[in-house]
């Protein structure tokens, strides 16, 4: 089963085989790293940049309104901060020059906390990219998904931002991707770089297929009735996991909700749900002020109200200006397992 | 180990080198008490480095970056800086493989080995960032930033305040090769060198030919780094960084320059990664030019050391370091609740659930 660095390495080469993909670019992206994360290893149209992230993102979309297909990296998203104007040029351009250009490029970016990343290897960015109107904006918690948004992302004809959750580059999923041999050492054997280094070697890809996961469609990872917990990212796994304890521990079955697209998001999933549990929590580890969550828990009372059993509740990472290295520092900064149970608590405990 | 830097030959200067040697009984350039404070200082910051990656190995640490390597660079640039607080000092706008200039500058082994511990007691980040992102403010050290480049166009700032007062003070800025690419290098340059405004600083870069994975050649297409400077008339000057008498007469005509004119000048220096770029890369040795080893060598030609006079050195320097670990080690881990400290300035709460 392929670990998600291997699932996106795997699409971006069925991007640059399939979907006309022309370049694949960052910092340490091409040979002989490969990517911080491995995730671009033995790819053909892989190439290094200069440590200059205003220039990927330019870049990126200089090439995007020639109607060439690219996937930019920028190496960790603490770094992005810079091309911001940039970024919102992207998400206007479309908009501001009446349908005349449109650039149709992915940015892919790490994001979170989650290994032990000191302060600038543990930001988040879904927040502020919910604040780029015109970009499309996905996160998946798997490599299936992660592949299958990574094609979506490559087909779509909007500036797509790729978020990956840092700390599950290395999880394997439980679902094959279309091609991909079931056994894990043969995979490794065939499309990861050897440790000796690049030179002279060559991926041996499987023969993937298609496989495209919609942007702007969740998914319900555990069924419940008990209430509803709308997440994304390396937080869906915390939150599979407290629903299976409160399950086993106290028969209560939860709803957890991937999220996968921020936006465009699958708000008729969050509704159903809601409608048949009366209570919601939102989940993620962006800082907390201004969080994306807190517009779906505004819509959420708007559009719910009077379907609610309990408040709607945001939990996400405390609004400081970074997250410390220390494992004290860090695990009291962004959501953990027992946060996330204690809040799920009260939110079911909460009598109207 | 032994592989001279092609860079070592093209070491060159645009401004003219008027090093007058003050030659010791060795024939050397410097005096028998500079060489060897040099060389002990060097000894001290490698000690230190080696210490911290052990430390990294066997799981004390989450991360390790630094400079070994950069010695020769960073030695004398520590020693010729005008240390202290205050206008009439120099500001340091250092980066993450800045452990020799401080050593130079006094810096005490606890303090780096709390900082890679990540101990409470870690008084420049107090537990939150990686190693070697010292903050000295009695020094007027300025925090090192992970965020690469960023020095170049905070540094302006600091050089500005010291031109307002006409102060003794000049800015000195290190960084890398890769890290000159983003646009802070640029607003450094520009910034520096404006007719009649200009600044005094010390831009230089540490020219280790890599960045992470990628090599120089793939990033950059001017030759020299420093040559960046020449358009904006600045002065400019390539040093080779892995000879530490070099260095050290360069830099200090450089700086001699700065503090007398009040301009800038652009400074590159070659140097080598011995360790790769971080714990992310394995950090085993490499097989570059060793600035240590190299002058050792020359030091015993010239008998201004004896072998045993260095190892005694290497040997009170690993076990300072050792101590060092020790009690830190020993020491307390920061708290769950300090996150919210400093948020504000005076212990003003940052915290909404207070307002
Ligand atoms: C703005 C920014 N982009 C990317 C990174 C990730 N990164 C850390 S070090 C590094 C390479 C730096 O190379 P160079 O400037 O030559 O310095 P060296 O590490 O070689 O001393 C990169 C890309 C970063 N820290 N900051
Ligand atoms: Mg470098």
């Amino acid at each position: 089963m392929a670990n998600m660095a291997q699932s996106i390495r795997m699409a971006l080469h069925y991007g640059e085989k399939h979907l006309d993909v022309k370049d694949v670019f960052g910092q340490d992206v091409g040979a002989p790293m490969g990517g911080v994360f491995t995730a671009t290893q033995g790819l053909e149209t892989s190439w290094n940049t200069p440590l200059d992230e205003r220039g990927i993102v330019g870049t990126a979309m200089g090439i995007a309104m020639t109607g060439d297909i690219c996937v930019a990296e920028i190496q960790f998203c603490d770094y992005i901060f810079n091309t911001i104007d940039l970024l919102k040029i992207a998400g206007n351009t479309n908009w501001v020059t009446n349908g005349n250009v449109s650039l149709p490029l992915v940015l892919m970016t790490p994001v979170g906390a989650g290994i032990r990343g000191s302060v600038y290897h543990s930001h988040s960015f879904d927040a502020i990219a919910s604040r780029l109107p015109g970009w499309k904006v996905v996160m998946p918690s798997n490599p299936l998904d992660a592949y299958g948004l990574m094609l979506s992302a490559i087909k779509d004809p909007n500036p797509v931002m790729f978020l990956k959750p840092k700390a599950l580059m290395r999880v394997r999923g439980e679902e094959l991707i279309p091609g991909e041999p079931a056994n894990e050492k043969e995979l490794k054997a065939m499309i990861d770089q050897p440790v000796g280094g690049s030179a002279g070697w060559k991926a041996k890809w499987p023969n993937l297929e298609e496989h495209l996961v919609e942007i702007g469609k969740g998914k319900i990872t555990r069924q419940g009735s008990a209430a509803t917990v709308v997440t994304y990212g390396r937080h869906v796994l915390m939150c599979n996991q407290v629903a299976d304890d409160l399950k086993k521990e106290k028969g209560i079955e939860l709803e957890v909700i991937d999220l996968r697209s921020i936006y465009p998001y699958d708000w008729e999933l969050i509704k159903t749900s809601i409608k048949k549990t009366g209570r919601v929590i939102f989940v993620n580890e962006d800082t907390e002020v201004t969080n994306f969550a807190e517009h779906l828990s505004y819509r959420v009372t708007q559009e719910l109200f009077y379907e609610l059993m309990a408040r709607p509740k945001v939990l996400a990472g405390k609004n400081l200006p970074g997250i410390g290295l220390h494992a004290n520092l860090e695990e009291a900064s962004v959501p953990q397992v027992p946060e996330i149970k204690e809040e799920v608590i009260s939110l079911l405990q909460e009598i109207p | 180990m032994g592989k001279k830097l092609a860079t070592q030959s093209t070491s060159q200067s645009r401004s003219k080198s008027k090093s007058k040697s003050k030659s010791g009984s060795s024939g050397l350039p410097l005096s028998k008490q500079e060489l060897t404070k040099i060389h002990d200082l060097m000894v001290k910051s490698r000690a230190l480095e080696e210490r911290m990656i052990k430390i990294y190995k066997v799981g004390e640490a989450y991360f390790w970056i630094g400079g070994p390597g950069e010695e020769a660079f960073g030695v004398p640039l520590g020693m010729l800086a005008n240390k202290g607080q205050g206008f009439d000092h120099d500001w340091l706008h250092l980066h993450y493989r800045c452990s020799p200039t401080l050593i130079a500058m006094g810096m005490d082994f606890l303090t780096p080995i709390r900082l890679i511990m990540n101990k409470a007691t870690d008084k420049c980040t107090g537990g939150r960032n990686f190693s070697n992102h010292y903050s000295f403010p009695e020094w007027n050290v300025a925090p090192v930033t992970s965020p690469i480049g960023v020095q170049y166009s905070i540094g302006i700032g600091t050089a500005w305040a010291q031109k307002r007062r006409k102060a003794k003070g000049i800015t000195i800025i290190t960084g890398g090769d890769a890290g000159s690419a983003e646009g802070d290098f640029a607003s450094g340059l520009i910034w520096a060198s404006r007719k009649g405004s200009e600044l005094p600083m010390l831009i230089t870069v540490q020219n280790n030919k890599w960045g992470i994975s990628t090599h120089y050649d793939e990033q950059h297409g001017e030759a020299h780094v420093s040559d960046r400077g020449i358009p904006f008339k600045m002065r400019t000057a390539v040093i080779n960084g892995n000879d530490p008498i070099e260095s050290y007469i360069r830099l200090g005509e450089e700086m001699a320059y700065i503090r007398k004119t009040g301009k800038p000048v652009v400074l590159e220096a070659s140097v080598s990664r011995l360790f790769g770029h971080s714990s992310a890369d394995g950090v085993n040795r490499r097989d570059e030019l060793d600035c240590l080893e190299e002058f050792e060598k020359l030091l015993l030609k010239k008998d201004v050391l004896t072998e045993k006079k260095i190892k005694q050195i290497k040997d009170d320097y690993d076990k300072e370091a050792q101590n060092a670990q020790i009690k830190a080690r020993a020491e307390l881990s920061p708290e769950a609740s300090t996150i919210w400290d400093h948020f504000y300035v005076n212990s003003e709460s940052g915290d909404w659930r207070d307002f």
